[in-house]
């Protein structure tokens, strides 16, 4: 992405350069704000962050993480997470390739109606229709197991990946597909080899959003989960926010060790975010 | 994937109808691995998205609720048998009851909080939109440590919702946030940001927009990344301000991607649960709550009341049906193919 038209450059005028940076910087500032916040809060003890003086660090201290780590399930949350949120990215991308390739490529009776319905599954008010998606947890006896969450949270997430794949597909010319067909590869073949490893950012994107749907969920998992050792970090550690006297020292710590694995994957996915996102990246 | 071994269709079809299943069986022979691709997709959201939504419409007719979801009433004797009789107060068919008592707010204010949504919507809905455009026409143009500004800016979308709104709730706390603190700084009363309807409607508004904007940008940069730059030369010789390529190459050339993102973005936000829910808590009284975390309380707090719930689930969900036609028939207008 840097090596583009370089030339442009030289012509802004110090003024122009001086505000774009100014700007970025600016808001650069404003979106790590909050998180630098939280995570200096979260190395205060309790009387601190709850002073109303403004400092950055005071009286350094790791107990919070301590008792967060060993005072809580935090291990056995963190290890729940991670199974919950790798399967949901696993056969996410897995399910929304497959269909989004199908609704890319084939021109199958039914396409447009799945397109208009992965809209419309994005309209639910989750947080209103989770009874009844409870009742059939229930009836399929998956209540307080992993998988309820896992196939949850796949449909929370797998409309829009597919949609998002969709029109990364057709950003691949179509050539490829006829030409591995020339040399006898089936359908699942050109799919697999041929256009898949071509789509990698969009994949990248795609792994990002599953993990992220999976890893910051809450409503689902209070719902359908009801043991200690089942709860996901999400869950486990909305127990630091009791109605009237939230622990915000253990809250903070919590906050950054909930968002420290969601920013490592973010960290692998960022590089792809902007080509894989949109129908875009002509290069792929 | 099963589905490939399914018979082949029996070879001596009556005489007379034989147009049909061979259109059929055409059909499936052309198109059976499109079909067996989508099928697993297509089974769950078939199961766990339209069969709740059939029931909830169902529910939304009845009166549904905890204390009289079960058919019987059993009791446990002296003996230690159970005896059973039937529910007095079994559920029962109601008609249009529920829309009436929550159209004419007999229960929860249905308008009000419909009024706030609509604020709320179009607000946080422009702030992402023209926010993710100026940051992505910012950081289109190359530049020294453009790579690290976008990785910065792109960062709140890794943060949890959960998470973000919980960080700001604690930047807006009234005794020790970071936001009065910085306003006693600089001489100004600190705010009770929850006592007034608007100032937490603002602290909400702050949060999400904050989480939402990154995604805009990156869907932006990645539709003005499509544009080819020959239309930008080109206009740099016609001697086009850098205002007029961008409001006649920039703006048109990101129509397709606006229009997908607007739309989502409006359905997101419209239906956005935890920033509210865990933000504002509907601080003040109620007056700040939305649609959806209104009817969450308002069903689910006391007595959870499913066939209430079913009704605010069939509602919200008719508004957007709605909106998304009319604006798809405005983009049509308009000559947009999407």
């Amino acid at each position: 992405m840097s090596r583009v038209k370089r030339p442009g450059r030289s012509r802004r005028s110090p003024v122009m350069s001086f505000l774009l940076h100014g700007t970025l910087i600016l808001a650069s500032l404003i979106a790590i704000g909050p998180i630098a916040w939280v995570l200096l809060s979260s190395l205060k003890p309790g009387y601190a962050i709850q002073s109303s003086e403004l400092t950055l660090f005071r009286d350094t201290t790791l107990a919070n993480y301590s008792y967060v780590l060993t005072g809580t399930n935090f291990p056995r949350w963190f290890l729940n997470s991670v199974i919950v949120a790798a399967f949901t990215m696993a056969i996410g991308i897995f399910f929304s390739a497959t269909t989004g390739y199908a609704v890319s490529r084939f021109n199958f009776p039914g396409r447009r109606p799945l397109m208009m319905v992965f809209l419309v599954t994005q309209m639910f008010p989750v947080a209103i229709l989770i009874v009844p998606i409870y009742t059939i947890m229930a009836r399929l006896g998956l209540i307080n197991t992993m998988p309820a969450l896992i196939i949850a949270y796949l449909t929370i997430a797998v409309p829009f990946c597919a949609w998002m794949l969709k029109g990364y597909f057709d950003s691949i010319p179509t050539s490829l597909d006829e030409a591995a067909a020339l040399d006898g590869c089936g359908p699942f073949a050109t799919f697999w080899k041929v256009v898949l490893p071509l789509a990698k950012p969009a994949v990248a994107v795609t792994a990002f959003y599953t993990f992220l749907t999976a890893w910051g969920e809450v409503a689902y998992a209070s719902a359908f989960i009801q043991t200690d050792n089942r709860f996901t970090l999400a869950y486990g550690l909305q127990q630091f926010v009791p109605q009237f006297n939230p622990q915000w020292e253990y809250l903070t710590a919590a906050a950054v060790l909930v968002t420290l694995p969601a920013g490592l994957v973010f960290f692998f996915a960022q590089k792809h975010l902007v080509s894989g996102l949109t129908a875009g990246g002509t290069k792929g | 994937m099963t589905t490939v071994t399914a018979d082949p269709a029996p070879p001596s079809t009556p005489p007379g109808r034989s147009a049909r299943p061979s259109r059929l069986r055409r059909s499936w022979e052309k198109h059976w691995y499109a079909w067996a691709m989508v099928l697993p997709v297509v089974i769950v959201l078939a199961v766990l998205i339209f069969y709740p939504l059939f029931r909830g419409i169902w529910l939304s007719f009845t009166n549904l609720n905890e204390a009289n979801q079960v058919a019987e009433i059993c009791t446990k004797s002296i003996t230690g048998s159970e005896v059973c009789k039937e529910n007095p107060n079994k559920w029962e068919f109601v008609g249009l009851d529920n829309y009436l008592r929550v159209l004419t707010g007999e229960v929860g204010e249905f308008w009000q909080w419909t009024g706030v949504t609509l604020i709320w919507t179009f607000v946080c809905v422009a702030c992402h939109f023209g926010l993710g455009l100026g940051l992505a026409t910012m950081l289109n143009r190359p530049m020294r440590l453009r790579g690290l500004y976008r990785v910065l800016l792109v960062l709140p979308w890794a943060v949890p919702a959960f998470v973000s709104a919980f960080a700001w709730k604690f930047i807006f706390n009234e005794r020790f946030g970071l936001a009065n603190a910085v306003l006693s700084a600089v001489g100004i009363d600190p705010v009770s940001w929850f006592a007034d309807r608007w100032t937490s409607l603002f602290t909400a508004i702050v949060t999400n927009v904050w989480l939402g904007v990154p995604f805009m940008m990156v869907a932006l940069l990645g539709g003005m990344q499509t544009i080819p730059s020959e239309l930008y030369e080109a206009a740099e010789i016609d001697g086009a301000s850098a205002w007029q390529r961008f409001r006649n190459i920039t703006l048109p050339g990101l129509r397709p991607v606006s229009m997908t993102v607007i739309l989502l973005g409006t359905i997101w936000t419209f239906n956005m649960f935890p920033i509210i829910f865990l933000v504002t808590e509907g601080q003040p009284a109620g007056q700040s709550e939305i649609l959806v975390t209104g009817a969450f309380r308002a069903a689910f707090e006391g007595i959870r009341n499913y066939s209430l719930a079913s009704t605010y689930g069939v509602l919200i969900l008719s508004i957007l049906l709605v909106f998304s036609v009319f604006y798809r028939r405005a983009l049509r207008k308009q000559g947009e193919v999407w």
